[in-house]
Formats: structure tokens, sequence, C-alpha cells
């Protein structure tokens, strides 16, 4: 089976996607000619042309914008955000035209498009360009969130988003682009909304997405040195979540870790815990951990944006602390 | 609803009939919900288009087959003028099942996609580049339509929209900016908004042709606007347009509109195109009261009878709510 990188797998889809349909289009900054701030566009303008490989000047509202406006008449757009720290700029289309479309016109209008780019901390880039959005973006409805941490997830499901009917919020990550993987020849898709067992255990359950998907496997790794088998999930779509596979894996373990590189307050990985707690409270050994960001803005001085990242010990101390096992 | 005389022909007696009954639907259409609203019928805001309805009559006359209206919430003159039926405008005004979106949207969100009317957007300048996108599709898949865009001059100041007509200018989409610049951002003066009286000043920067004109009479600015749109249906060549225009009412039914004098409101009563087409028809073509009446008469029971249509609506079924909010909702 072929090895890909992230950022090929997602070319992949993209370039598939594009020859099977051509309503599907491309349009970010600098996704043609510069071929992709990540490279991820790499070769679509050769092989597609101005038209649907489309450069825009920087101007995320206006750009996202338009790409409401062809999806709700009747293309496919995909929309690449160089970040989605720049997607704060564009947040009204997606959250008053993109999610609410539908709804608003009764059934008339659908919203057939992708918003796709990295999400999260990356390196040393400071507070403006460290943001990891999913707690926005899962925040309302009308929208579904996938966020991908291998080569395989990644084709599978951007090529998913693109045949979604709904508008999807896609994130990818700058430091995992080059994380390598394998990648079966030819056609497949991985259904939106369902988990992935990244690794099977029945000790404690570390619930994972994006960038917490290598920490969370590195974290099990020390576990299992130490004598604890733990099962990482990968949720790889955050809206709407796969709640069996979260639901079944805890009723198998009764020990949860939530991690993941976001911030604490109200989001996702606190709706994850929610759940847990309302669904199968009495199934649970422990009370339920969570390790995320700190809750502050990012500093660009190494030491300090570490700091505020979880590591693989964290995770590894709070797979201990839930299995009441001694460090 | 189809004109008699093309755009720039003069109008004959029948045609200066047929625009003044389109303008006084939409007025009496207007003036039937403020009614119902004051009664406590109609809920949440409700901006009129009083004073502006020739701009949704000569626009709605220029339409062809897949030309698209985007404007903002004062969006029910041009639902009007495109033929969506007044009953199930007003259903939508109160909230009923039969609504336009079937009580969703309410007074700023009228859609009506076959009939060309794509919203009906609430926030300010929001809807600039969602239009430009329509624009891009027109010309991605060559359908031959243009897409008007109408704004206040309110929204001249927001960056959405400049973000839509740079990308438009840019990319030299099938579209017409239309600034319905009457006046007031709800109670603030354009003298207090911006230092520039000519909103058209942009054009240049964004490549776009642009015209300028006071609606007074419907027939001249179909003529003019009918420019703008062949331009853009020919080619791809965007517009933008300012139209000196007039709302008699307030910002929305909250607004007493007491920022301004009653000397201006005369002034501008006279310069109303519905009142002039009224006197053009006094004047020009013989009509008396009782020939006004008469048409007036037809006129106000259709509206009457789009509101009983809207009081006898019912309410949308419970269950509706958690519909359409994804695709596999329905």
């Amino acid at each position: 089976m072929p090895t890909l990188q992230i950022r090929e797998a997602l070319r992949e889809a993209m370039d598939e996607e594009m020859a099977r349909d051509d309503r599907v289009f491309v349009m970010g900054e600098e996704v043609g000619y510069y071929e992709g701030a990540y490279k991820c566009t790499q070769g679509l303008l050769a092989k597609y042309g101005e038209q649907r490989v489309v450069d825009t000047p920087i101007a995320e509202a206006g750009f996202a914008g338009v790409g409401v406006g062809a999806a709700m008449a009747g293309l496919r757009p995909i929309i690449e955000f160089m970040t989605f720290n720049f997607s704060a700029v564009a947040f009204d289309q997606i959250l008053n035209n993109a999610a609410k479309m539908r709804h608003l016109t009764g059934g008339q209008f659908t919203v057939p498009m992708v918003f796709r780019g990295p999400n999260a901390a990356a390196h040393m880039l400071s507070s403006t360009h460290s943001q990891a959005f999913e707690s926005f973006y899962c925040g309302f409805p009308g929208v579904k969130v996938v966020s991908v941490a291998t080569p395989y997830d990644a084709k599978g499901l951007l090529k998913s988003a693109v045949r979604d009917e709904n508008p999807v919020i896609f994130f990818e990550s700058e430091v995992m682009y080059g994380v390598k993987g394998e990648v079966p020849e030819g056609e497949y898709l991985i259904p939106i909304g369902e988990a992935d067992i990244k690794r099977p255990g029945d000790q404690v359950t570390v619930i994972t997405w994006g960038q917490g998907v290598p920490t969370a496997l590195e974290a099990a790794k020390m576990a299992e040195e130490n004598g604890i088998d733990a099962e990482v999930i990968d949720l790889r779509t955050l809206r709407p979540l796969d709640k069996d596979a979260i639901l079944n894996s805890v009723r198998k373990t009764n020990r949860v870790v939530v991690s993941y590189h976001g911030w604490p307050y109200g989001g996702t990985g606190a709706e994850v815990a929610d759940l847990i707690a309302r669904e199968c409270f009495y199934d649970l050994d422990a009370p339920v951990e969570r390790v995320c960001y700190e809750d502050i803005n990012f500093s660009y001085a190494e030491n300090l944006e570490q700091l505020a990242i979880p590591s693989p010990k964290q995770i590894y101390e709070a797979i201990a602390k839930v299995a009441y096992h001694s460090l | 609803m189809t004109p008699t005389t093309s755009p720039t022909q003069a109008p004959d007696k029948d045609e200066v009939v047929r625009v003044f009954k389109e303008m006084l639907r939409i007025r009496r259409f207007e003036e039937l919900a403020s009614r119902a609203y004051t009664q406590g019928k109609i809920s949440g805001f409700l901006h009129l288009y009083i004073g502006q309805e020739a701009i949704a009559v000569a626009t709605a006359d220029l339409m062809k087959d897949g030309d698209r209206v985007v404007t903002t919430y004062r969006d029910h003159g041009f639902a009007v003028a495109l033929g969506c039926e007044p009953q199930r405008c007003m259903a939508e005004l109160f909230g009923k099942k039969d609504g336009l979106v079937g009580g969703v949207g309410g007074s700023m969100h009228f859609f009506d996609r076959d009939k060309g009317m794509w919203g009906g957007y609430a926030i300010v300048g929001g809807h600039l580049p969602v239009a430009a996108g329509h624009a891009f599709a027109s010309k991605y898949t060559g359908d031959g339509a243009v897409t008007l865009c109408f704004l206040g001059e309110g929204a001249m100041h927001i960056g959405a929209t400049h973000e839509g007509m740079h990308l438009a200018g840019l990319w030299k989409l099938p579209i017409v900016f239309v600034v319905e610049n009457n006046q007031y951002a709800m109670g603030t003066p354009l003298k207090r908004q911006t230092l520039v009286d000519d909103l058209t000043v942009r054009a240049p920067a964004y490549r776009m042709t642009s015209d300028r004109w006071e609606v007074t009479d419907v027939f001249e600015t179909r003529r003019r606007l009918s420019e703008a749109v062949e331009r853009a249906r020919t080619d791809n060549q965007p517009a933008l347009i300012e139209l000196l225009t007039y709302r008699f009412r307030g910002h929305s039914m909250s607004d007493p509109a007491k920022y301004r004098t009653k000397d201006e409101v005369e002034v501008q009563r006279k310069k109303d195109p519905l009142y002039r087409t009224e006197q053009s028809l006094r004047e020009d073509h013989g009509f008396g009261d009782d020939a006004i009446e008469a048409i007036d008469d037809a006129i106000v029971e259709e509206m009457q009878a789009a509101v009983d249509f809207a009081e006898a609506s019912p309410q949308p079924d419970p269950e509706h709510r958690f519909r359409n909010h994804l695709v596999e909702d329905d």
C-alpha cells in the first residue's frame, strides 16, 4: 500500500473529487500559482486551470461568502483557509450564511461546501496564530465538523466532506501535514460521524482528535509500559459526535481521559465529558479527567508555548490517575 | 407583470397603469402589515419599504429567468414585485405555516428561489459576498444570469461590502450592486456616516461602471438600471449604482423617525414615484378620482385577502423546528 503524507492524501482527495465532479472547485489564498501555503493543492492549477483553482486576494469574509453563494447556486466549493485563525474574519459568513441558509430558506437552498485548513497551535506563532477553533465551530447547528490525524482519514473524510450536502468544517494541522501513513490506491470514503479506535485497549479510554491523536498514542505507550492497557479513540468527526463509539468504550473500560489540543472552557472536550456523565455515570469507576491546553493565550517563547500544550506525560499521568495506579 | 413597453421606450397608458398598480400593491401590502403589527399580530422587526417601491418594480421588469435579487432585511417590496404570492408573504410576517419560508424567517428573511427572490439578509453587508458567489457561479457555469444585489447606504461602511465588491470587480462577475440610499442608516444621516456625498466614487477602484440618480420616476429608473444589467449580462461588467430614495417610515416599526423634519418629509412626498405616477395618470391619461379609487380598492382587497389568509393559516407544526438544519433532517 502506498505511503503518503497528510498533505498528499488531501491533495489526492481534492484531485479525485474535482475529476469526478466539475462543480467542485478550490478557492483560497495561494492555492493556485503558489500551490498552497502548505502545498496541499500542489499540481491542481496545472491540471484544472484558473477557473477551478482560484487564487484570491486576502479577503476571507469575501471568498468564504463567495463560496456560500456559489454553493447555493449549485457549485461545490472547497474553501481553503491558510489557517483557521484567519477564518475569524469570515465567521459571519460561516455562522450566519453557511450554517443557517437551509433552515432559513425552509429548505429551498442547500450549501454543499467545505471550509478546510489547519487548526490549533503549530509552533511558536504566538497567540493570534495558535488557536483551536473546534469549540467555536461545534458550538452552533447547521454544520458538520471534521478533524483528521492520519493520511488515510484525511483522504477518506475529505472526499466525504466534498460530497456532503451540508457545510463541513474540516480541520487539519500545520505540524501534521508531513505525517506519513498508508493510503490504499483508488476510491474509498470514510463516513462523516464515525469515530475510529486508533489503539484498542480495555482498561482506560482516551478520547481525542486532531493533534491530540499522536500525543495520546504516545501516552498509551507509556501506560502500556506501566501495565495499563489504554484504548485511544479518535473522534474524527466532532459534530455530530459518534456517541456509540464513546459510550461503548467507556462501558468497557469504566475510566476516561478526554485529551485534546484545544482550550478547556465550554468546548468540545466539555461536551464529551458531559455526554459521558449523563449517559454512563454509573459505569464510571473514576471521575472523567481532561487534559488540554491551559486556559491562557499562547506565547511565542518555546518554553511558554510547550507548557500550555498537553504532553504525553501529562496524559499518561491522567490515565494513571483514573486507573488509581501509582506513578 | 410583463412590461408592455421595452425599458427604453416611452410608456403608454397601459404601462403607466401597470407600474402604478405594482407600486401600489407593495405600499398597500406594507400598510396592512404595519396595521397588523400595531395590532400585535406581527412581531419581531418590521422594516417598511414605503417610498422605495419604484426600485423593486423597475428591477422586477428587468429580470429574466435565472436572474437573482439579493437584498437586505427591507425585503417585502422585492418579494411582492417579483411575484411572490402576497398571502404567503403576509403569512411569513405572521409566523405561520404557509409563510414564504414556513414561518422560520419572518420579515427580514424572505426567500423564494423560483421567483428570483434569493433573500432577505439581516446582517448588514453580509450578503454582498454571497451575491458575488451567485454571480461567480453564473460565470463558472455560463448560465447567462445576472445577480442584482441591493444594499442600504449604511452598508457601505462595513468590511464585507468592500470584500464582496472587490472580488466581483476583480473577477469581472455578472452582478449589479445597487445602493438604495434612503438617507438614513437607522437614525444616522449619511453625512455623519461618511465624508463623501457620492457613494459611487468607489466604483473606479473596483473597475466597475457606475451611475447615480434620484428615484422619482420608475421608468427612468428602469431604463438606467437596464443599461447596467445588460452590460453585466453580455460583458460580465459589474456595476455600482447609487439610487437616491427615501423611506417615509422609520427604520423599523419601533422608530418614530424624530431625526427629520416635517418640511423634509413634505419635500420628499412630492418626489415619491408612486405619487408622481398617480399624478401622471390624472394629468396625462385622464384618470379621475373614481378610476384611481377603483384601482386602489381592488388592490386593498387583494392585500386584505392576504391578511385574512395569514390569520387563518396555522402555526408551524411543533416538529418543524427540527427540520432543515442539515439536509438529512428532512
